[in-house]
């Protein structure tokens, strides 16, 4: 082990990045983004969608208290939170898809930490003024009045709209119009009201503060991107082969020179502040700001636009070469993006068939095992089911239980004198089930027989089953 | 925006050699450094406010004077004062209408399971199925009354007890010990008890051996060995045996007698407790 050269600098601290503002077509891609993402986020508690009178009529609701899960005319209960699983698969598989089509697509476009740090950003803008006066600002040392007014007035919309960001979050846990009445009068439950203060804690240091950095460190996502990356997919990148040497626009060059020159353009509307010429890095959210502006100077210095632009990296041989870049759907459209794009369907598909194979009721019956029998005075034997019964109608039901086996076997209901049971709506019922083998039968001296429990919606046809055993005494 | 641009720099190594393999110096961001300081600040405050640090006896008690017993404890007093209510209602009610209250008697099963399991499961099993000698809950043969006023009653007072003030109280004697009886006569009432049920071994000792029976035994076993729920006399016509119902069984237990004893529970559970568990036990299949 050799003596450090000098001691190792362990903790960096962060280089404060000031993006400038830029127009262009993906910029407007991200306004309209923004737009649609916020708006879905902010406004679905307050949608309603009428379920009668026994289900709550919040079109989105997580139902945390009688656990339940209300998406528009969808119900799901807890023992079908598989759908809850297909859906993140689905995620997931969606986010293989476009990361293997189009790169960082999500955290450019679509990611929370983006969109709400863009938000963020905006407010800025609007309170300081752009990039040079946000700078200025950052360097003045002295705390000037207008200074202390700039920053408090952005400190304050920002905690606004952090505050709105953990307050619509509690909204989809309750019914939202109760729950905002509770919020302002302060008898909204504590958790509603730490849940609230964490997430306006972390949306407000998050796009305020932390930005980039999330990214960079927090993030996991971005580590594992480069798995599902290759030559074909399209990232933002630097045609250096067009740009370089770059320099200062000259009348009357004598030396070649190339499209870039070195405006820093690229750099300053930069929300990671990132160089993009510097080539793809592992900061690059791909969010295609730097497209747009150097677009904007290209125009105006009469050089065609596209000096950075969506590359895949396999066209650069050609490009260098001279030849015109394939097609964007020749990239796209590749064996890896069809098998993603196969796979998400799928699991779409089996969700929906299973979505409609749903039936409004269901059981399942469990033997109790300790014991496993019970001898009766008369020398039968007797086994005990607990059956639960989930009515998913929304109306109370009365339901029939049969039983089917090879075997005789008598049934009854625990405290019933029929067998049969009311089901309130919307709810799951434990019943306790007797089933009686008479002494000697064949039931009650072998050791296993197979029964099967039909139970029907008396009203209706609806008709579920479940399989048990009957333990008897054996010989 | 006439700045050069500025050549990168390698990335610096940290000095640090193994085997000829460097490390780079990317540094952490500091505030990672900040959010590790605060957690060495909180964990000391944490060790001053709370219960921390081991002594000989005890533990520090820490400034805020937390404890969990003490949290334990105001948790079962908030439940109790939230039961007070229904345990009043279900000390009062009369408990052979008790099924027509759905909720009173969804509070005394469910809380009657809870105290059967921490009370009763020691000796009749945690799925109340008893062994031998000490009695299924689950069948439908019962020795002091399976009606939920006889349940409770056995519930209140015990079995054979000393410390209750009106136990359940069942004698039998111990022929053979006590040479009451001979062991030929034994040999024979064995055999006409084992009849009852169809199991005699040696049919040629049943018909003595009811003669031994109705002088000896259906004083409380009733002439037709049918038994007797006031005096806690078991029914020897069915198939259930407390003690087990093999020859050798029934020879050792006319011989040397057998009983249960219970504990009086009264001075032990509360009005309300006792009345659940009666409730719990008369729903699990035998109640009447």
């Amino acid at each position: 082990m050799t003596k450090p050269v000098s001691a190792p600098k362990l903790f960096a601290a962060r280089e404060p990045v000031f993006p400038r503002r830029v127009s262009g077509f993906f910029r407007n891609l991200k306004w309209v983004i923004m737009v649609i993402t916020l708006g879905i986020y902010y406004l679905t508690p307050w949608l309603r969608w009428d379920r009668g009178a026994n289900l709550p009529d919040q079109a989105v609701l997580v139902d945390m208290a009688n656990r339940r899960f209300f998406f528009f005319w969808i119900e799901i209960w807890p023992h079908e939170f598989y759908f809850v699983a297909g859906l993140l698969i689905m995620a997931g598989l969606g986010l293989f898809l476009f990361t293997s089509a189009l790169g960082r697509v999500w955290c450019g476009y679509a990611c929370p930490q983006t969109v709400w740090t863009d938000l963020f950003i905006l407010v800025e803008r609007w309170v300081e003024g752009d990039r040079n006066a946000r700078l200025r600002l950052h360097r003045q040392k002295n705390w000037s009045f207008r200074k202390l007014r700039l920053r408090t007035t952005k400190t304050v919309l920002w905690l606004l709209i952090a505050l709105a960001t953990g307050g619509a979050w509690v909204f989809y846990f309750a019914d939202a119009p109760t729950l905002l009445r509770d919020l302002v009068s302060g008898n909204a439950h504590p958790i509603a009201y730490t849940s609230m203060a964490i997430l306006t804690a972390t949306t407000f240091w998050f796009g305020g503060y932390a930005r980039e950095q999330i990214c960079i460190y927090a993030c996991p996502w971005p580590r594992i991107q480069a798995a599902m990356m290759d030559e074909d997919t399209l990232t933002v990148g630097y045609r250096d082969w067009r740009g370089e040497p770059r320099g200062k626009l000259k009348a009357n060059a004598e030396a070649p020179q190339g499209d870039c020159i070195d405006c820093m353009a690229c750099v300053n509307v930069c929300p990671m502040g990132i160089d993009i010429r510097d080539g793809q890095q592992m900061e690059c959210i791909t969010c295609a700001l730097c497209i747009d502006a150097c677009d904007d100077v290209m125009d105006r210095i009469g050089k065609p636009r596209g000096l950075i632009d969506y590359l895949a990296l396999s066209d650069e041989p050609q490009e260098r070469a001279g030849t015109p870049p394939r097609p964007i759907w020749q990239h796209i459209l590749r064996v890896r993006t069809l098998v993603y794009t196969a796979l998400w369907s799928a699991v779409g598909i089996l969700l929906v068939v299973a979505l409609f194979m749903r039936s409004e009721f269901d059981v399942t019956v469990a033997p109790v095992r300790n014991p496993t029998f019970v001898t009766l005075s008369d020398g039968a034997i007797r086994n005990t089911y607990e059956l639960r019964l989930r009515n998913k109608f929304a109306e109370a039901k009365e339901f029939r239980v049969e039983v089917k086996a090879d075997v005789p076997l008598e049934i009854s209901l625990e405290g019933r004198d029929a067998n049969t049971m009311v089901v309130p709506a919307d709810s799951t019922q434990l019943q306790r089930v007797y089933l009686i083998a008479p002494k000697g039968t064949e039931g009650a001296i072998t050791e296993l027989s197979d029964v099967r429990f039909w139970i029907a919606d008396s009203t209706g046809d609806a008709r579920e089953h479940a399989d048990s055993v009957f333990h008897g005494k054996g010989q | 925006m006439s700045k050069k641009p500025v050549q990168k720099e390698e990335t610096p190594t940290t000095g640090h050699t193994w085997d000829g393999i460097q490390e780079y110096d990317n540094p952490m961001p500091r505030w990672w450094l900040w959010l590790f300081y605060a957690t060495i600040v909180w964990g000391i405050g944490y060790t001053i406010a709370y219960p921390a640090w081991p002594g000989v006896k005890s533990a520090t008690a820490g400034m805020l004077g937390y404890s969990t017993r003490a949290e334990v404890a105001a948790d079962i007093a908030a439940v109790d004062a939230q039961n007070e209510a229904i345990n009043i209602r279900l000390a009062t009610a009369d408990m052979s209408t008790l099924s027509d209250d759905a909720e009173l008697n969804g509070y005394a099963i469910s809380a009657g399971g809870a105290v059967f399991k921490t009370w009763c499961a020691q000796c009749h099993g945690s799925g109340a199925a008893g062994a031998k000698g000490y009695p299924n809950l689950l069948d439908n043969d019962w020795l002091w009354g399976g009606d939920i006023d006889a349940i409770t009653h056995t519930v209140r007072h015990g079995v054979r007890n000393e410390t209750g003030e009106d136990p359940r109280y069942s004698e039998m004697p111990a022929f053979g010990r006590d040479e009451l009886l001979e062991d030929a006569q034994i040999d024979q009432v064995v055999n006409f008890v084992m009849s009852l049920s169809g199991e005699a071994q040696a049919p040629e000792l049943v018909k003595p051996g009811a003669v031994v029976f109705e002088e000896n035994c259906a004083s409380c076993h009733g002439e037709t060995g049918l038994g007797d729920r006031d005096q806690g006399a078991p029914n020897l016509a069915d198939a259930i045996w407390l003690f087990g119902g093999s020859y050798a069984d029934i020879h050792d237990t006319v011989s040397n007698s057998r009983f249960g004893v219970m504990p009086n529970w009264d001075t032990r559970l509360t009005e309300a407790q006792i009345r659940a568990v009666s409730a719990y036990v008369h729903q699990l299949g035998g109640g009447e």
